[in-house]
Order: C-alpha cells, then sequence, then structure tokens
C-alpha cells in the first residue's frame, strides 16, 4: 500500500504541535494586552462635556489649588465636584457673557444642574476613599497624572487592580509630604528618593502590605 | 472541666422531631435522599458534555462589554452641612400603638438608608426593635399609595381641600353634628390639640379610638385598680425577682427596649456589678420574655386569673378565697410566694396587655403589698391624649352608625375594616356612612370601602411629635420629603379649619411655640435643640401617688374567673378534647397587619417558631395529640408540612394550619393576627389566615369555647427551624449560676491555648487589630432587632416563601432557638449566629478562586466579584453561615428601592456567595478616621449593625488584641466558649453561655 502522508508531513506536524503552543501563549498574550489596553481602561480618553472646562487653565494657568474646587477631598471617600455656585464665584465677573459658559449660567439661573461626563469610573465593588490617600501623602498627581497639561479630561492610569495593587504592595515610593500634595510639578529631591520615602511611610504610619492588601481593605 | 462544660449544653433539641429520636436526624440514608429529592434525573453524558461545551463558550461573553458611561451631577448650590460620601444622622421618633421611640436616621445626600436608635432617648437608649429598623423598607415601599382618589379616580389635593372646605361649611351651621374621626391611639401632644380644637369647633361632632393591638386591658386594669387611666412604670434595674404574668414585657410593651436593657444588665453576672436577678414567667402563650425566665409556668388565660388571686391570698391580700390549685401549680406558687416575701421593696410582678383587666390589678395590688411601689414600681400620669376604653368607643361608633347619627366619618390612619373585632360587623356598617374618608399608607381594605381616600406621609416623611413610655417628648421631623405626595393626619385635619392649606410643620411648631412662651429667639434655640438631641426636656412625667381601690378588685375577683371573656367555668382543660381557649395575640413580626407589606419582616424567622411568611394556630404537643394532628418535614430542608384545622369560636370560623409549639399551655389554640390581608401590596397580600375574623369585642386577647377540628388537608409552612440541623452537637450552654460562680473562682487560662493544636492550614499572624465578637446567651432574648439591622445595613435580599421552603433565605445573622426538657414546658435559649470568622477557616481552603480570603486583621473577607460560585465554602464550613444567591434575588429595577440601599456595601448579583462580613464597612469608617487623626480605634468605636441594634447589649465587638477592650474581657470569662471547639477553627466569634437563676426551693419537676 502507497504511502499516504509525505515524509514532510512529520515535520509539518511537529512543528505544528510546537507551533500550537506559540499559538495559545501568543493568543493569551494578545488577550492580556487587550485587557491592559486603552480600548479596556479607557485610560488616555478625551470625554466630550457639557462645558469644555480646562484643567489646563485653570490649574497649569491660573495656579488655582485642587481643592478649591474638589472640596471633599480631605474629609470624604468622594473628592467632590464643584457645584455651580462654585464656577459662578469667578465667572459672575470674568467672562461672564462668554457663550461657552452659558450653560454654566443656565445651571445657575434654573437650578437645573451641569451633567458631567464621569471620567474616572471604578466599579461599584471597589470601595476607594479620597481622603485617606491624601492624609497619607499620596499626591493628586500620582494617579489623575498630569492634570495641569490636560485641556479636557482624561483618565491617566488605567485603574485596574493590578495597577492599584502595586502602590498597596509597596506604597512609600508613591508618598510625598502632605505640603505638596497637590502640587503638580513636585519631584523627590534628587538621589534622595528612597530616604525620603522610608521617612515618609514612617511618619505617616502607612500600614503594613498585608494590611493595604487584605481584600477588605477595597472590597466590601 | 471539659468534660463538665459539655454537659452544660447536653440534652437541646430544635425540633419536636429531634427530641424524640435517640439517634440524630436526619440519618446517613435519608440526608442522601434530602439531597436529590427528584433523583439524580435523564442527564446522559452526551447531554452533558453538550451542556459544558456551550457553557464554556458563552462563559466569557460576559466580560465583554464596556462599564457603562456615568454622568456626575454636582449641586447648583450646595448645602451647607451635605458633604458627598459621608452620611448625615438625624433624630426623629417612631410612634407605633401611641408609643414614640427615639430613632437616629442614617441619610445618604437625603436618602434614609438605616435607622438607628437615639442613645438620648429614654424609651431607645441606642437600642431598636425590628420594626424600627424594617421602617426603612416601608418608607421606600412602591406599593404604598401614590394618588389621593375619590370614588377611585385621582383627584389632586386641591379639590380634596375643596370638598373639606364645603363640608366645613355645612359642619358650621349643624354644629358638627354626624361628625365622627376615628384613630389610632394618639399619643402626639399636637395632634391630640388638633383633634381637641376640631372638636370644640364642632361640639356635635365625637372622637374614637381604636388600636388593634393597644393596651387595652392595661387601661381597664388601671381603672379598676385606680379608679383612673395611670401609665405604670418599672425600674427592672433595682428588682432582685421579676415575675412576668405573660409575656410583652420584653418584646412589646411601653419602653420594652429600656426594660431588655435593665434586665439583662441583672442577667448576666459581671464581676462588681449587682447580683443576678431571678425571673419568674407565667404565660399563656410561649414568647421571648417566657424563653428567658429562670422558671416558667404554662398556663391559660383562666388558669393564671386563678393563680395570680391565688398569690395574692398567699401574700396577704384580702380577697374571696379560690378554689385550691392543683399541687404543682400550688408548689410553684408557695416557692415564688416565698422569693416575693424574701424580697419585699426589690420585687416586681409585671401584668401583659394581653392579661385580663383583672389581673393587672392583682398585679397593681401585689406590687402596693410587697412595698415595691416608688422602689421597683412608679405610676405616672397616662402618656395619651385621651385615654379611652377603646373597645366601648368602637362599639359606641358601632351603635352610632346603625342610628344613623353617623353622616361623616374620617379614619386618621388604621385599618378598621380589617382589624375591627368581627362581631361589630365593620365592613357592612361602614357602607351605611354618607361620607367616608380614608387616610392611610396603603390603598387597603379600609380605602377600598372609602369616598375618599389620601396617601399618608410616611413617619420619615413627617413632621410630628410623640410621647415615650415615660411622658419624654420628642418631635419627629422628616428626614425625605413625602416620596408619593402623601400627607400627615395634621395637614388633613387643617382643611377642615380655617387654614385649610396649614403644614403639619406649622402645626406641631405652633403647637409647642405656645407651650413654651418665650420670646422667639428663646423658642428658637428650644426648638432647634429638641430636634438635634430628638427629646424634649423636662418633659417625662414625675412619678404621681395613686390609692389603690381594693374593694373594687375585690368585687371583680369574686365570680371567678372574670376573664369577661367566656362563661365557662374553671379551666377549660375538659374531657371534650376539641373545646379549647382562644388565645389572640399581635404577630411579632408584622404586629396588627400594618407591616403585612414590609418584605423584611414577613421573611423574619418568628421567635421559637421561627415561621416566615406565615401566621399558625399555635397547639400544645399534647393538644395535637389529642386532636390527632402531626408535621411531616419536607424533602426540601425549609417546608414543614402541616395540618389544616378548622377553628370555630361565636359562630365564626377560620382554617388554619396547626403548629405545634412546644411550651403552648394544654388546651389552648393561639392565633396570631396580622395575616390574611386582602389589600396589603404584593408582598403581603394573600399570606396566613386572617385571626380578626375570629376576634371579638367580649374576647380581645382571648375566649373560652373554641371549637377545633382537625380538616382533611396539608399546608406546607416556610420554617428556618429545621434548617441546620445541630445533630446532637454541644452548640449551646447554659450553667446555673451557683455553677458559674464556681466556674469563675476556679477559672484557668488553659482554656484558651487552643492556638497551640496543631493545624494543616496556614498560620497568620495579627500584629496590628484583630477583631471579634463575644454573644453573650444570658442577655439575648430573641428580639430579631439584629437580624433586620443586618439586613438593612447590609443590603440583604428577600427571597421569598417558595425559596425558604428550600432553605435558601439570606439573613446573615441567624437566631437559633434551642430547647431542652419535656416538649409540654421546655427551658429555652436563643443563639445568634453570624460568620464565626475562623483564624483557621475550612472556607477559605477550599475556595478555588480565593474568593473567599483571610484579612491581615483576621476578618475572613468575601470577594463577590471574583466568586464563580461552586459553593465549596459553605459545604465546607461547619457552622453554616453562608448564603448563596441562587437566583437574582437582589431587586435591580424597581427604582425607589435603589435608593434604598446602603451605598457602602456592594448589592450582590446571582451567582454569588455572601456572608456576614462583621460590618467591615463600619470597620473600615472607623479605621479611616482614627487614622487621620493619627490613633487607634478606641474600644466602642466600631459598632456592628446587630451590636447597635441590641436592646440587650448582648453582642459585644471589639479588638481583641487589646486586652483592655469589653470584648477581650468576655472572651476571658469562664463561661466563654467556642462553638465547635473541637474543629480547631478558632473563631472569633465566642459565646458566653447562658445563666440559670434557679429558685432552690422549686422543685425541678
Amino acid at each position: 500500500m502507497a504511502q499516504i502522508f509525505h515524509p514532510s508531513t512529520n515535520t509539518i506536524s511537529r512543528l505544528s504541535i510546537f507551533g500550537a503552543l506559540f499559538l495559545v501563549i501568543g493568543l493569551l498574550w494578545i488577550l492580556a494586552a487587550i485587557d491592559r489596553s486603552s480600548y479596556v481602561t479607557e485610560a488616555g480618553v478625551v470625554r466630550e462635556q457639557p462645558v469644555p472646562f480646562s484643567h489646563q487653565h485653570h490649574v497649569g494657568g491660573l495656579g488655582i489649588d485642587c481643592r478649591y474646587c474638589h472640596t471633599s477631598v480631605e474629609e470624604s471617600s468622594f473628592a467632590g465636584i464643584p457645584a455651580t455656585e462654585i464656577c459662578m464665584n469667578c465667572h459672575s465677573q470674568i467672562w461672564a457673557a462668554s457663550d461657552m459658559l452659558k450653560p454654566v449660567r443656565d445651571s445657575f439661573k434654573t437650578g437645573e444642574p451641569l451633567r458631567w461626563q464621569r471620567v474616572h469610573n471604578l466599579p461599584d465593588f471597589v470601595y476607594f476613599d479620597h481622603s485617606i490617600h491624601v492624609h497619607k501623602g499620596v499626591g493628586c498627581a500620582t494617579c489623575h497624572g498630569p492634570v495641569d497639561r490636560m485641556p479636557l479630561m482624561w483618565q491617566a492610569e488605567s485603574l485596574q487592580m493590578e495597577w492599584c495593587l502595586g502602590c498597596h504592595r509597596n506604597p512609600a515610593p508613591a508618598l510625598r509630604p502632605r505640603e505638596f500634595i497637590t502640587s503638580m510639578d513636585w519631584r523627590p529631591p534628587a538621589g534622595q528618593e528612597a530616604a525620603l520615602a522610608r521617612r515618609l511611610a514612617e511618619e505617616y504610619e502607612i500600614s503594613s502590605p498585608e494590611v493595604l492588601t487584605s481584600c477588605s481593605t477595597c472590597h466590601r | 472541666m471539659a468534660e463538665e462544660r459539655k454537659k452544660c449544653g447536653e440534652g437541646f433539641w430544635r425540633s419536636l422531631e429531634e427530641s424524640q429520636s435517640d439517634r440524630p436526624r436526619p440519618d446517613e440514608e435519608s440526608v442522601s435522599s434530602d439531597a436529590f429529592p427528584h433523583g439524580p434525573g435523564d442527564v446522559s453524558r452526551r447531554h452533558f458534555l453538550r451542556f459544558m461545551g456551550a457553557s464554556l463558550a458563552l462563559a466569557g461573553l460576559g466580560g465583554c462589554d464596556r462599564p457603562p458611561a456615568e454622568t456626575i451631577v454636582p449641586y447648583v448650590r450646595q448645602p451647607e452641612e451635605i458633604v458627598p460620601g459621608k452620611p448625615l444622622f438625624f433624630a426623629t421618633a417612631i410612634s407605633i400603638a401611641g408609643l414614640a421611640t427615639g430613632l437616629l436616621v442614617e441619610t445618604h445626600m437625603g436618602r434614609p438608608t438605616k435607622i438607628e436608635g437615639n442613645p438620648s432617648h429614654p424609651a431607645s437608649l441606642g437600642a431598636t426593635d425590628a420594626l424600627a429598623q424594617a421602617s426603612v423598607l416601608g418608607l421606600y415601599d412602591p406599593d404604598r399609595s401614590q394618588v389621593l382618589t375619590y370614588l377611585g379616580r385621582i383627584r389632586p389635593w386641591s379639590q380634596f381641600v375643596a370638598a373639606m372646605q364645603e363640608l366645613r361649611k355645612e359642619l358650621r351651621q349643624n354644629k358638627g353634628k354626624g361628625l365622627r374621626i376615628l384613630t389610632g391611639t394618639i399619643g402626639s401632644p399636637s395632634l391630640g390639640h388638633q383633634i381637641n380644637q376640631l372638636l370644640k369647633e364642632f361640639p356635635g361632632a365625637r372622637w374614637h379610638q381604636w388600636e388593634p393591638a393597644g393596651r387595652h386591658h392595661t387601661r381597664a386594669g388601671a381603672r379598676l385598680a385606680f379608679g383612673a387611666y395611670v401609665e405604670t412604670q418599672y425600674r427592672l434595674e433595682k428588682a432582685e425577682i421579676v415575675v412576668a404574668l405573660d409575656g410583652t414585657l420584653l418584646s412589646c410593651a411601653p419602653g420594652y427596649l429600656r426594660y431588655a436593657r435593665e434586665f439583662a444588665r441583672r442577667r448576666a453576672p459581671s464581676p462588681g456589678a449587682e447580683g443576678t436577678s431571678r425571673f419568674y414567667a407565667v404565660e399563656c402563650t410561649p414568647s421571648s420574655t417566657g424563653a428567658t425566665a429562670d422558671h416558667r409556668l404554662a398556663l391559660s388565660t383562666n388558669e393564671t386569673i386563678a393563680f395570680v388571686q391565688a398569690l395574692a391570698v398567699r401574700l396577704g391580700i384580702d380577697l374571696p378565697r379560690t378554689p385550691s390549685l392543683p399541687p404543682p401549680q400550688a408548689h410553684w406558687l408557695e416557692a415564688l410566694a416565698r422569693d416575693l416575701e424574701a424580697h419585699r421593696g426589690s420585687s416586681v410582678v409585671l401584668a401583659s396587655e394581653h392579661q385580663p383587666p383583672l389581673v393587672h390589678a392583682l398585679a397593681h395590688a401585689i406590687n402596693r403589698s410587697l412595698g415595691n411601689v416608688n422602689q421597683t414600681v412608679a405610676y405616672t400620669d397616662p402618656i395619651e391624649v385621651n385615654p379611652t376604653d377603646e373597645i366601648a368607643s368602637l362599639k359606641e361608633l358601632a351603635a352610632d352608625i346603625d342610628a344613623g347619627a353617623v353622616d361623616t366619618l374620617i379614619i386618621l390612619e388604621g385599618n378598621p375594616a380589617y382589624t375591627a373585632p368581627a362581631d361589630l360587623g365593620f365592613r357592612d356598617r361602614l357602607a351605611k356612612i354618607r361620607l367616608r374618608i380614608h387616610l392611610s399608607l396603603y390603598n387597603d381594605e379600609t380605602s377600598a370601602l372609602c369616598h375618599w381616600h389620601v396617601p399618608a406621609a410616611h413617619y420619615l416623611e413627617s413632621w410630628s411629635d410623640g410621647r415615650a413610655f415615660d411622658g419624654t417628648a420628642s418631635i419627629a421631623q422628616p428626614v425625605i420629603a413625602p416620596l408619593y405626595g402623601g400627607k400627615t393626619a395634621h395637614e388633613l385635619l387643617a382643611t377642615l379649619s380655617d387654614r385649610a392649606e396649614r403644614s403639619a410643620y406649622d402645626v406641631v411648631r405652633a403647637y409647642w411655640r405656645e407651650r413654651r412662651g418665650g420670646s422667639e429667639a428663646e423658642f428658637e434655640r428650644f426648638w432647634r435643640k429638641s430636634l438635634h438631641d430628638g427629646v424634649i426636656e423636662g418633659t417625662a412625667f414625675a412619678p404621681k401617688a395613686v390609692s389603690l381601690n381594693l374593694s373594687a378588685i375585690a368585687a371583680a375577683a369574686s365570680p371567678l374567673p372574670s376573664s369577661g371573656s367566656g362563661t365557662q367555668s374553671n379551666v377549660p382543660r375538659s374531657a371534650d378534647s376539641q373545646s379549647v381557649e382562644l388565645v389572640f395575640r399581635p404577630d411579632p413580626s408584622v404586629l396588627d397587619g400594618s407591616f403585612a407589606n414590609n418584605a423584611w419582616l414577613q421573611e423574619l424567622p418568628k421567635p421559637l417558631s421561627k415561621l416566615t411568611w406565615d401566621n399558625a394556630a399555635l397547639v400544645s404537643p399534647a393538644t395535637a395529640e389529642r386532636l390527632g394532628l402531626g408535621t411531616r418535614q419536607g424533602f426540601t430542608g425549609g417546608a414543614v408540612y402541616t395540618e389544616l384545622v378548622e377553628i370555630r369560636f361565636q359562630g365564626r370560623a377560620v382554617r388554619a394550619p396547626a403548629w405545634i409549639l412546644p411550651g403552648q399551655p394544654d388546651g389552648t389554640i393561639t392565633v396570631h393576627l396580622g395575616y390574611g390581608r386582602t389589600r396589603a401590596g404584593r408582598v403581603g397580600t394573600g399570606t396566613g389566615f386572617d385571626g380578626y375574623a375570629l376576634r371579638t369585642t367580649a374576647a380581645i386577647w382571648s375566649g373560652s369555647g373554641a371549637e377545633v377540628r382537625k380538616l382533611g388537608g396539608r399546608y406546607a409552612l416556610a420554617t428556618t427551624q429545621t434548617h441546620h440541623n445541630i445533630h446532637g452537637r454541644d452548640l449551646v450552654r447554659t450553667v446555673p449560676l451557683a455553677q458559674d460562680r464556681e466556674t469563675q473562682a476556679n477559672a484557668r487560662p488553659e482554656k484558651h491555648n487552643a492556638a497551640s493544636h496543631p493545624s494543616l492550614y496556614p498560620e497568620f499572624a495579627y500584629p496590628g487589630y484583630a477583631w471579634g465578637m463575644a454573644i453573650d446567651l444570658a442577655r439575648c432574648i430573641g428580639c430579631n432587632a439584629c437580624v433586620i439591622a443586618c439586613q438593612a445595613e447590609n443590603n440583604i435580599p428577600t427571597v421569598g416563601k417558595d425559596q425558604v421552603l428550600r432553605s435558601r433565605e439570606m439573613h446573615w445573622l441567624r437566631i437559633d432557638s434551642y430547647f431542652k426538657g419535656p416538649p409540654n414546658n421546655p427551658e429555652t435559649v436563643y443563639q445568634p449566629v453570624p460568620c464565626m470568622h475562623c483564624e483557621m477557616a475550612p472556607c477559605e481552603v477550599v475556595c478555588p478562586v480565593t474568593a473567599t480570603a483571610h484579612s491581615a486583621e483576621g476578618l475572613n473577607d468575601m470577594v463577590y466579584n471574583r466568586c464563580v460560585g461552586t459553593r465549596y465554602c459553605s459545604n465546607n464550613c461547619p457552622y453554616k453561615v453562608r448564603r448563596f444567591n441562587f437566583f437574582q434575588f437582589s431587586d435591580w429595577n424597581t427604582p425607589s428601592l435603589k435608593s434604598m440601599r446602603n451605598p457602602d456595601v456592594t448589592v450582590r448579583s446571582r451567582g454569588v456567595m455572601e456572608k456576614c462580613t462583621y460590618c467591615v464597612q463600619r470597620i473600615n469608617r472607623a479605621k479611616i478616621e482614627a487614622e487621620k487623626d493619627g490613633r487607634r480605634i478606641r474600644d466602642g468605636e466600631i459598632l456592628t449593625a446587630c451590636q447597635q441594634a441590641c436592646p440587650a447589649e448582648a453582642i459585644v465587638f471589639g479588638d481583641i488584641n487589646d486586652a483592655e477592650s469589653t470584648v477581650s474581657k468576655l472572651k476571658a470569662d469562664a463561661r466563654n466558649y467556642a462553638l465547635l471547639e473541637e474543629l480547631n477553627t478558632r473563631p472569633r466569634t465566642t459565646y458566653l453561655a447562658a445563666v440559670r437563676n434557679p429558685n432552690p426551693a422549686m422543685d425541678k419537676a
């Protein structure tokens, strides 16, 4: 009986078995890459807002402190989105006739609130608390990125659990002195990074990684 | 010592089947047949692979959607006090049957989500009951009436006001002739004042009161004893001997939350504290009160009258002689009487509402003769605005309707068409009235028979006021604007006045303005302080001297028994096994039926019987045997098939499932009111049977001569009592006080060395906090407040009767009741069981996806988003505290319910395991606040929801790494033990054995 398969079939089948391994690994790698891509995490995606509010202008240009608008960041889990009234503190005087600000003025007149598109959206089973992070010396820019260079707001980091755990496993490098919490351009003094991180972690009584990575620290 | 401890827990059982069989039930065979009641089914290998393949292929698709885009809607002008993300607490008060209890209401951005007790309110002291806890669900109930109707058609409020102003013109002409107002018992001073003003303007009008579960006999008893309505208060902290005649003391008596606390403090022996009190109970039906007693006597109402009369005579009160008691009772009485005589001035005899007026009067006489007045008993003016004989008041209304004297009837809340005694035929009589107006939370049985139906505002939406059991007044403030446009009784009555659009706020404020006098600024300070504190300072009534009319009592006592509830003489335990005494009680969960549409309360296992979603006719084991009644446990665990009986009383009959309850007196049958509603709402309609159909004006709480007949059918009752059978294990322990003193003295530290046992499980170090809980069984009164508090705090869904029948209830905290001794009068112990948070947790090691993990502080964390629903953890949990969402139990669709949920706790979905978290959201909140202040969490700073609600302080939570914390001290007590210690799970939740303080003179027989 004649051979059905050519001798090269041996090589092909060995290759395909070997190749399948790579294929599976490759597929998994692609899936993992997709999962971390901005397509899924929506990091770096600029959102349309009812008013094209520019953090670049207000923070970078005018130097307004974060806490002027995000009033509850130091005392509550939620940093707070400014009430229309806070906008109008200035904009009843400055740019009072600007077309761009018409929705703000309308809101103030009618009592109908502005509806902002949420940029940083954690899943409902995650309970993040701004106040404790700010208190422990995690700066705004550490998670929210260079807000002073964002004309429209985008999410700077993936906000995935992997990213949270990065700090919770080793919080010291993310710390800065409390007086620079809202600073956008603070950098640790060159060469003293490690020493400062150690000192701050001790001074601010940062909990152990075991406590910080316990499930119930963030999930309830 | 271990042996000795073992003995403390011997002989307990949970169901009658278990008590009667030697081998623990169910045996191996029945376990396997219970697991697959319908057989393994006919799934072939091919089918199985096909299903699994499809499941695998589709499994990933769930993760393919991106999170939905959300909007953030900030304020336009932010209110000063509101910080988004932080709750605010407001003081208010709930009034049930004219009695106010002070509350603190947790609100998130204006939405009330949780009720707590107000620590500065005398009737609460920080505790709450199940009804108050569940009332937040009542607020958001989508079945509440949402529109004002006239003859069933929707009408605007303005049209109603116009109609009332028309009526007013008419009433002014005829001086109010024909106007009748029907209310419940009114304790609100301002509402009472408003009604009295109206009566002054329209002298022809009359005010009737009817509270179905009101204090009819208490009032009548006081009137018999003192010739006037008098309020009785007790000082249980001073009482060495407490005698409860029937059990409302720890379940619904006025001020019972406070009494439960005072009582519990004297029950748990603690070093340095005052001695342990001794508690006797005489009961017509088992209750939480009797379950905590050292000595309990089960007697029918008529037997109780004879007993109390004999006790009074024995204690030297000049009364007609009584027929001699049967020997066991006489022996009991003698021992009790000696104990009472030995504790003159430090004992107290309490008659509960459900006892006939004569028993109340006799209790007053006994207290006086023992010198207890002004020691453990105090009398004050009545707290009600207009104390009335409400039964007579309702009868008078019925007679007036017949005489054609009633043109207009305004019913301010309450549901008389459903709750009025059956002999009044109120439904038919109602139809004879020309104009009928009903203010009500629900469009209920009465609304259907009225012309106008006005939706009522919930108490959390209303301005009002009320008085607590000691007279302390509180202003009830709303915490949310009416969700469904409801109106308060104040506003409805205002429409009949010359200021028709007056708001409830104006009425209440004007009343107190008038009472206080002084300048406007002074009043404003007073008003703000009263609202903030939740109590109005200095409004408690002072004790007053009363004179006892002994001859009136003696006159009432002579024709014995004179319960006014039947003609049959002496004990109804006759040869005719079918004639029984019928006992009515408000339901422990839904009260008089006004809470019938509350799913939390419907699914709340009732104390002792652990029934949910139904009421039943409760009979004693002996009576059941005589009637040939039995129960059969169903395949599905929760179902108990009971037999239907017909109860016939004074010509009316109902069909009811019979439930055999250990401790029920022979020859009695207890019917809980509040079920059998026909227009309660989607939850309450059609549950149980209507006990009101048998209740008559002559037999308000009990009546002799009811006929019980076995019917053919069977009825499935959903009870949680049979879930999680103990299989004869040593789970609950009691120690007699004497032995406890001994063990206290001999307490050795080695029993805490459980940690030295080797284990294959990973060891954890707890350098920071280590959370633990101690539950004192000596204090627990089984009131269920903790169960509902847990449900409200942790967004726990209800599952419905069908699922409870399958043992799928979701309560994170259950209260097991254990019995010991003879089924006709057993000893009872309650045991609340939350998650044990084991240090060596069997659930953790079996989870394939690490959805349950150990925290650094010893919490047994449950991560819902990881859980894939294998249920291995639940199978491996020896304490059976894990609950699985077999279906989508949480309601994600009803808009109003979304507002109710605690925003700090995840709302779980189908296919996810859940369990007690020790209220980790509260731990985290406290931890964050403490760390911001740079300090450690103080002892007592974290209260778990169950602990906060508990009136008896039975649950204590804290840091066991801190040797000075209360919980550490309790765990060092000799009474402390762990459940299933031998498994070496090292549970963080431990128990303190119940303590009994029996009278040595009392024979055990």
